[in-house]
């Protein structure tokens, strides 16, 4: 690798005034051809190329960016990570991601910041006490680490959430996994790529995908606004724009594009150490290093590619965080922003080959994307290289619609975050 | 928040009318005779244009009629509302 | 209070004192001052510590854009606010503030050692560090995390209250500058319903304090025609106007939300029982943005000493605060504007050491009085370094060379104990970018405005907003924008005599040379995040080329200013260094809100009670007096049971579940849902819509019936009964009640448009009394003895119409127990009336309450489902074990396709099953996992326990679970394996009581 990152390397830079830090990746034209395309240039897009190079050693790769890397939802969403998923296929995908995220910042000498916090989702009413342990269950006999609370070990593990049973859905506990927690999104996007173009990975930005192009039943190249790039193979991540592609193509897929929201406060001394998530009054936050509280909020219920939601939405959201943590009402919203997210109707995401030959799509992961980061990168690498997919993503094919073998994960978590 | 011209209120803000998706996918009138892949079709499939879409609407906290609605879903613009049965106007 | 720094200002109040404490420290203001025109008036301008390398840091300005004077107010628990700017505090009795970020104190922070370290802290030295050891990642992040955050989340709940409300108009003026006030004049003589909305607490803007005589508006001076204007604002009853009200976001459709602060400018004690604020939501046809601009400051080697103010906030606090931020003054600048604030301070007395124009010259009046004062003018010159640590003391300044690039010359010393600082200025386009709109760049005056041609809905921006920044173009450019948008022939303002004084002569640079190599200064651009020029070229020499991208790795804008100071410097050094057209380079996204939006004000009251309806059936008061503990189901509150004697609640659970059964029971069942459904086409309509056949269904009978979602799982149950040919009465799940309103309404209207049918929802307009038992006969006889409950005229699955005491009911026979029983229907008003009859009327038989839980268990001793605790959305009747009502000879019905996909015909999916578990006392826990090999690895899990009591009927536990093939699995034996040990199961039929329903008829 180019010059290695490490507490030497900054001490050694300041004496020349970090003048000579290298560039992080690369800004090439896009050849003619390549082995293999990956459309989106996020953390997904941008794992898979990593992975396709060092583990399939297949590096004659480009990653075409509409934008900017990262720039989608993965420099949107509010970082949660987390592997307690119910249905075993779910929890296979999401702690084999949670595995390489344990050792992520080693692996790209690139600090993610990936920090495990713990992430406790609340119960509010009987049957979320009922679907909650159970899910807990299976999290433990599937060799996830999750434990069940009661509500005074809830209040126990993060001291301001309001325990009180007088309020409206008051905390009948919860379940915590303390492997779960954070990162440094934008970092995830910009470490893979930085691996990748060390490993001979063509990153280009700003070049915008326009036509699929087939020759009958199998692909053989992409038009872009930068002109046509020949490849065999195309692994689609793009996201709430998976759809727009797909149509490129000629496909349909299950998914609808909707507008999800976030917020972060103003920064604050360290008040919430962890990561507390409540569907049933739909909340959830965790404080950033900078001292900012990241709150999701819902999506809405229309097809937008805007990157607006309601504001609605938003009002409902802060609602439930004021019910659970009265003492942040005179806290104040920095920033909000949306995102587009790509939504399957069992909540779970698609990771397969399709009809076409060499065309290959990996969305659907609705609101909760970024955990599977690493993971899904690692997946797709192998379902693109061995045009197979590994026994880990076999379960989140497209052929599950047709079959009705769904993954739904809506029963755990009425938004899969 | 936009805001919608209920063809039988008027207009009202959005936060009253919930989103039914993409409009005139017909229930097929014989479904035991398609294929799983057809009625796939149907159940799952959609178009979720980045663009114009003919999509459906219900005045859920209104009268709680269902229309029909031509949106552009990149800019949240609508550009007509048509009654349930009715032929889309052209745009 | 510094007499020295005072002169006399007619806007605010000198005849009132006010004490406050900052620091711990008791000053004293006027009424009417600013904590930060307070502060200055004592002399203090060290009022915080930056955020990471804790340098010391004044007020920098006097608005919202302050970066740096950001305080804690308060330091009662319950009413701290952190991060407060002192520039928008208006002076108060009992206001406390505090200096944040710095320990122990502002004067002596510890923290200020990472000034030294700054050389190892460039931009994203987090992303490259901190990697080693593996593990030690969350130890450093301890300390990272306690170092960063700004001030102190409150620690104890807001006791204050907050509102919102709804307005719309014709027309939303935001900005009561001197445009906002044309606008809005024009507006209101229009007849129009407008709106006018300022942040400050008076109408005017800058012009408001503009006595200089070289500016007129029909020969008067700026402020005394802008105070006429506004004083005649106030006659037009269709003119609403908001003060100390901020525009927070410009949603698409002209919906924008707006702040409006109540109490915050109060004395302590005058606050009590006071809204705090109101949050606006505002639907305008027409939108006048009129949001002004602010002043840039300039980028050189230490411009971030406390005293280093912009220009503009200089003026505005010696004009209208009456302060004087200094008692020598230097003034470094690009342009006219800052020659306003010199002759503003020389009318008052102040002295005025230098002034540094990094321009040739300008021939303006306004630069031509200046020099004849005799103020020294050091042209083409740049400040290369300020020197004073806690306070600024001197500048030294050199030539520019022809090019602006570099410096030449000999360095020149000039002491001062204030620098004023003018860039130019930049239009506030962050509410019409956040509406959609689009910008464009102005090469003249280097800056974004809004691309009239790309506005996304009715609006115009006008005034310095929209890059005008003369006030003869503001004035009549606003006159022109405003007429015709808003339809108007002529206008007052059409033959307006302005006189102006500046020239429009600029020159820009966006980051200023000095003597010293780069590396070795510090240029700021974001004061409060302590990002340098020197951190965006390093992130563009690292490769990140976007905007976002830059701003994101050096943090540059996204303190709580959001980069109202730095966000065109940073894009002109990215332009300037990557040689890129800045019009080209674009922005960074504007987002709301535009100034830090209190969570309170958004939520409004909808917290505590209000958080969300609460739904109680009629008979909720005996319940609560009977001691009942209650259940949320939906948004119901529900009876869970009913505890005597301080029983626990498995004691009053079997208690009730045993008295059920043994004698009578009575149950408040009014929350389920009730829809009616009615036409020629009811029974068509069902047939439909449920798995079963409803045609020949008999009037006056009861028919339970599955509803499926088009993907052919379970979605809700109930009994519908039929009333009448064309007449049906559904019952719905609890929780599903609206859920299955809505379905059938969509599938009519959408699908099945040709049907005749109706459906009204009568879920609160009846309420459902429940009585079952075997003694529930004698009771219902007691209460209705006219009905005749004979077996043969009355029953199981049928329906009567009758009354009590002439109150007109439905009763029907039907049973969720298996108990022989009885459901009355009564107008909701006679409800409690009625279940107190039947309490009175089921005494001698000890007729007892029971609630939800009891229920469950009942049901559950006879293997009955309850959706959503049973079901889980990925389970087909079939799977349920109930084929029995699955019609196949219905040629269609919601969800049946779904039924014959490969997957939902396997053999092998999970199965609805009973469990009993070899020690009869062990009670399964809910959602508990089922596996058949406890060594295998990794571990398979069968299924799960859905439903598990202890049943007092059979004196064991039972549990209803799924499990993969359960259905060929009876009398197998499985393990339900727990954290500290694994329970033996079997599985069994689901029905564990009464399998032959004798029980129904006895």
């Amino acid at each position: 690798m180019k010059n290695k990152y490490s507490v030497f390397s900054l001490i050694k830079n300041a004496f020349s005034h970090h003048e000579n830090w290298q560039r992080a990746w690369g800004d090439p034209e896009p050849k003619k051809e390549y082995d293999a395309i990956i459309v989106g240039g996020g953390g997904h897009g941008l794992a898979t190329a990593y992975y396709l190079a060092k583990k399939h050693k297949i590096t004659n790769i480009a990653v075409l960016e509409k934008g900017w890397i990262g720039g989608g939802n993965t420099g949107r969403n509010t970082t949660i990570i987390r592997s307690n998923y119910l249905w075993d296929a779910s929890a296979g995908l999401y702690d084999h991601a949670l595995k390489i995220w344990e050792g992520l910042s080693q692996e790209l000498n690139y600090n993610v910041m990936f920090s495990q916090r713990g992430v406790m989702n609340l119960a509010h009413n009987l049957q979320d006490v009922r679907d909650l342990k159970r899910r807990t269950h299976a999290n433990r006999l599937n060799g996830i680490d999750a434990v069940w609370l009661n509500t005074n070990e809830v209040k126990k593990f993060c001291p301001i959430i309001n325990t009180s049973q007088d309020i409206r859905y008051p905390v009948l506990g919860g379940t915590l996994q303390k492997r779960a927690g954070t990162a440094r999104h934008d970092a995830v996007a910009w470490g893979y790529a930085r691996g990748a173009d060390a490993l001979g990975v063509d990153i280009i930005q700003n070049c915008e995908v326009k036509g699929i192009k087939r020759n009958g039943k199998e692909v053989i190249g992409v038009e872009t606004s930068k002109g046509f790039i020949k490849t065999k193979k195309i692994g689609v991540v793009a996201a709430g724009h998976s759809s727009v592609i797909a149509n490129m193509a000629g496909l349909k897929l299950p998914l609808e594009s909707k507008p999800l929201q976030a917020l972060v406060s103003e920064p604050v001394k360290p008040v919430i150490d962890t990561v507390v998530m409540s569907n049933a009054v739909h909340a959830y936050v965790s404080q950033s290093d900078k001292g900012e509280l990241v709150i999701g909020a819902g999506t809405d219920s229309y097809v937008s590619y805007t990157q607006k939601g309601s504001h609605n939405v938003v009002e409902e959201t802060l609602r439930a965080i004021l019910e659970l943590y009265p003492i942040f009402s005179r806290m104040k919203m920095l920033r909000q922003w949306g995102g587009i997210v790509d939504i399957c109707p069992d909540a779970s995401p698609i990771i397969s080959k399709t009809q076409i030959k060499g065309l290959y799509f990996n969305c659907g992961w609705g609101t909760g994307g970024f955990k599977a980061t690493p993971g899904s990168g690692d997946l797709f690498a192998h379902t693109i290289a061995n045009d197979e997919p590994h026994k880990l993503n076999a379960a989140f094919n497209i052929n599950r619609f047709v079959s009705g073998d769904l993954v739904d994960e809506h029963g755990a978590a009425a938004v899969a975050h | 928040m936009f805001v919608i011209n209920c063809p039988f209120c008027g207009e009202r803000d959005q936060s009253e009318f919930s989103s039914g998706g993409e409009a005139h996918i017909i229930r097929p009138k014989q479904p035991t005779e398609l294929s799983d892949d057809q009625w796939a079709e149907y159940l799952f499939m959609r178009k979720n244009i980045k663009g114009v879409q003919f999509e459906r609407w219900n005045h859920a906290h209104g009268c709680r009629k269902w229309f029909n609605m031509i949106r552009d879903t990149s800019n949240d613009k609508i550009h007509a509302i048509y009654k349930m049965g009715e032929k889309p106007p052209i745009v | 209070m510094s007499k020295e720094l005072r002169v006399n200002s007619k806007y605010i109040d000198q005849t009132t004192r006010i004490p406050f404490k900052f620091n711990g420290k008791t000053f004293y203001g006027f009424k009417g001052d600013t904590l930060a025109s307070a502060l200055l008036s004592n002399n203090v301008h060290l009022v915080g510590r930056s955020f990471k390398y804790h340098r010391p840091r004044g007020i920098m300005t006097c608005g919202s854009e302050e970066p740096n004077a950001i305080v804690q107010v308060s330091n009662d628990p319950s009413l701290t606010e952190p991060n407060v700017r002192a520039t928008e505090i208006e002076l108060y009795e009992g206001l406390e503030a505090n200096s944040q970020n710095c320990w122990p104190s502002v004067n002596f922070d510890i923290g200020g050692i990472n000034n030294f370290l700054s050389p190892f802290l460039p931009a994203g030295f987090y992303y490259k560090t901190f990697m080693w050891p593996a593990s030690f990642w969350e130890k450093y992040e301890f300390f990272i995390r306690h170092s960063a955050g700004l001030g102190k989340a409150p620690t104890k709940p807001d006791p204050n209250i907050y509102d919102h409300q709804y307005a719309h108009c014709d027309v939303l003026v935001i900005g009561g500058g001197i445009s906002g006030v044309i606008a809005a004049k024009l507006s209101a003589e229009k007849k129009l319903n407008t709106i006018l909305l300022d942040d400050k607490k008076d109408l005017g803007g800058v012009s408001i304090y503009n006595n200089d005589d070289n500016f007129k508006i029909n020969d008067q001076n700026v402020s005394k025609w802008l105070s006429n204007e506004i004083e005649n604002l106030k006659k037009y009853p269709n003119l609403s106007i908001k003060t100390r009200t901020s525009l927070a976001a410009f949603h698409g459709y002209n919906y924008l939300l707006a702040r409006e602060n109540l109490t915050d400018h109060l004395n302590v004690n005058d606050r009590k029982d006071k809204i705090r604020q109101r949050l606006w939501k505002i639907r305008a046809k027409k939108v006048v943005i009129a949001t002004g601009a602010i002043e840039r400051p300039l980028i050189f080697n230490n411009n971030d000493r406390p005293g280093i103010l912009l220009s503009s906030s200089i003026k505005k606090y010696i004009d209208y605060y009456g302060v004087k931020c200094g008692t020598k003054i230097s003034i470094f600048t690009s342009n006219d504007s800052a020659y306003e604030t010199v002759l503003s301070l020389y009318k008052n007395g102040v002295k005025i050491n230098s002034i540094i124009d990094i321009r040739d010259k300008s021939e303006s009046l306004i630069v031509k009085k200046v020099q004849d004062i005799g103020i020294k003018i050091y042209w083409k010159h740049t400040v290369v370094n300020t020197k004073g640590y806690k306070r600024i003391n001197s500048v030294e300044l050199m030539k520019l060379n022809e090019k602006g690039t570099g410096v030449i010359g000999d360095k020149i010393n000039e002491s001062c104990d204030c620098l004023g600082i003018s860039g130019g200025w930049t239009p506030m386009v962050h509410l019409f970018t956040q509406s959609g709109g689009k910008l464009e760049f102005n090469r003249i005056d280097n800056m974004f405005i809004p691309d009239e041609n790309k506005s996304p809905s009715e609006q115009i921006s006008v005034g310095s907003c929209n890059g005008d920044l003369e006030l003869d173009d503001i004035i009549k450019k606003t006159n022109l924008k405003t007429k015709e948008f808003l339809d108007i022939n002529t206008s007052i303002f059409d033959s307006l005599k302005i006189q102006n004084s500046k020239e429009k002569n600029k020159k820009n640079i966006w980051l200023l040379p000095s003597d010293k190599a780069l590396g070795k200064t510090k240029p700021f651009l974001d004061f409060q995040n302590d990002s340098t020029a020197k951190d965006v070229k390093l992130a563009l020499r690292e490769g990140f080329k976007s905007i976002e991208h830059v701003k994101r790795y050096t943090t540059t804008g996204m303190g709580t200013d959001q980069g109202k100071l730095s966000n065109m410097h940073a894009l002109g050094i990215i332009a300037d260094t990557t040689g890129t057209n800045m019009g080209e380079l674009g922005t960074t996204t504007f987002r709301p809100p535009f100034t830090p939006l209190t969570f309170g004000a958004i939520v409004g009251r909808n917290v505590g009670q209000f958080f969300d309806h609460t739904r109680y059936s009629a008979m909720h008061n005996w319940h609560e007096t009977n001691g009942a503990k209650f259940e949320n189901v939906g948004q119901w509150k529900r009876p869970w049971y009913y505890p005597k004697n301080k029983e626990s609640m498995h004691e009053a659970v079997q208690r009730e579940s045993k008295a059920a059964r043994d004698s009578a029971g009575i149950l408040d069942a009014s929350t389920l849902g009730k829809i009616d459904i009615q036409g020629t086409d009811a029974s068509e309509f069902l047939n439909r819509v449920y798995t079963n056949a409803w045609s020949k269904l008999q009037i006056g009978k009861c028919r339970y019936g599955l509803m499926l979602n088009e993907d052919g799982m379970v979605y809700d149950d109930g009994v519908t009964t039929r009333l009448g040919e064309n007449h049906y009465i559904m019952t719905t799940t609890t929780g599903g009640a609206a859920n299955v309103l809505n379905k059938l309404e969509d599938y009519l209207q959408t699908e099945w448009p040709e049907l005749d049918v109706y459906l009204t929802t009568v879920t609160d307009h009846f309420s459902t009394i429940s009585i079952c038992g075997p003694n529930s006969k004698k009771i219902v006889n007691k209460m209705i003895p006219d009905l005749d409950l004979s077996d043969q005229n009355f029953p199981h699955m049928s329906f009567k119409n009758s009354s009590i005491n002439g109150v007109r009911c439905r009763v029907m026979r039907i049973s969720f127990t298996g108990e022989h029983s009885y459901e009355i229907n009564i107008q909701s008003n006679y409800a409690k009336n009625v279940w107190e009859m039947s309490m009175e009327a089921g005494k001698e038989y000890n007729i007892t309450p029971y609630g939800t839980e009891t229920m469950h268990l009942l049901r559950a001793e006879k293997g009955f489902i309850i959706t959503g605790q049973d079901t889980d959305g990925t389970l087909t009747p079939v799977d349920l074990q109930m084929d029995w009502i699955v019609s196949k000879k219905k040629y269609d019905f919601i969800g049946k396709r779904s039924l014959y996909r490969s997957d939902t015909i396997r053999e092998d999916r999970k199965q609805l099953v009973g469990l009993i578990t070899e020690d009869p006392n062990e009670v399964l826990e809910e959602g508990a996992q089922i596996v058949e090999d406890l060594n295998k690895k990794p571990i398979e899990m069968l299924g799960h326990v859905t439903s598990s009591y202890f049943s007092p009927n059979l004196n064991k536990s039972i549990a209803l679970a799924v499990v993969v093939s359960g259905k060929n699995l009876r009398g197998k034996k499985l393990f339900v394996p727990m954290e500290n040990k694994n329970i033996n199961v079997t599985i069994t039929d689901t029905v564990f009581y009464d399998k032959e329903n004798k029980r129904l008829n006895a």
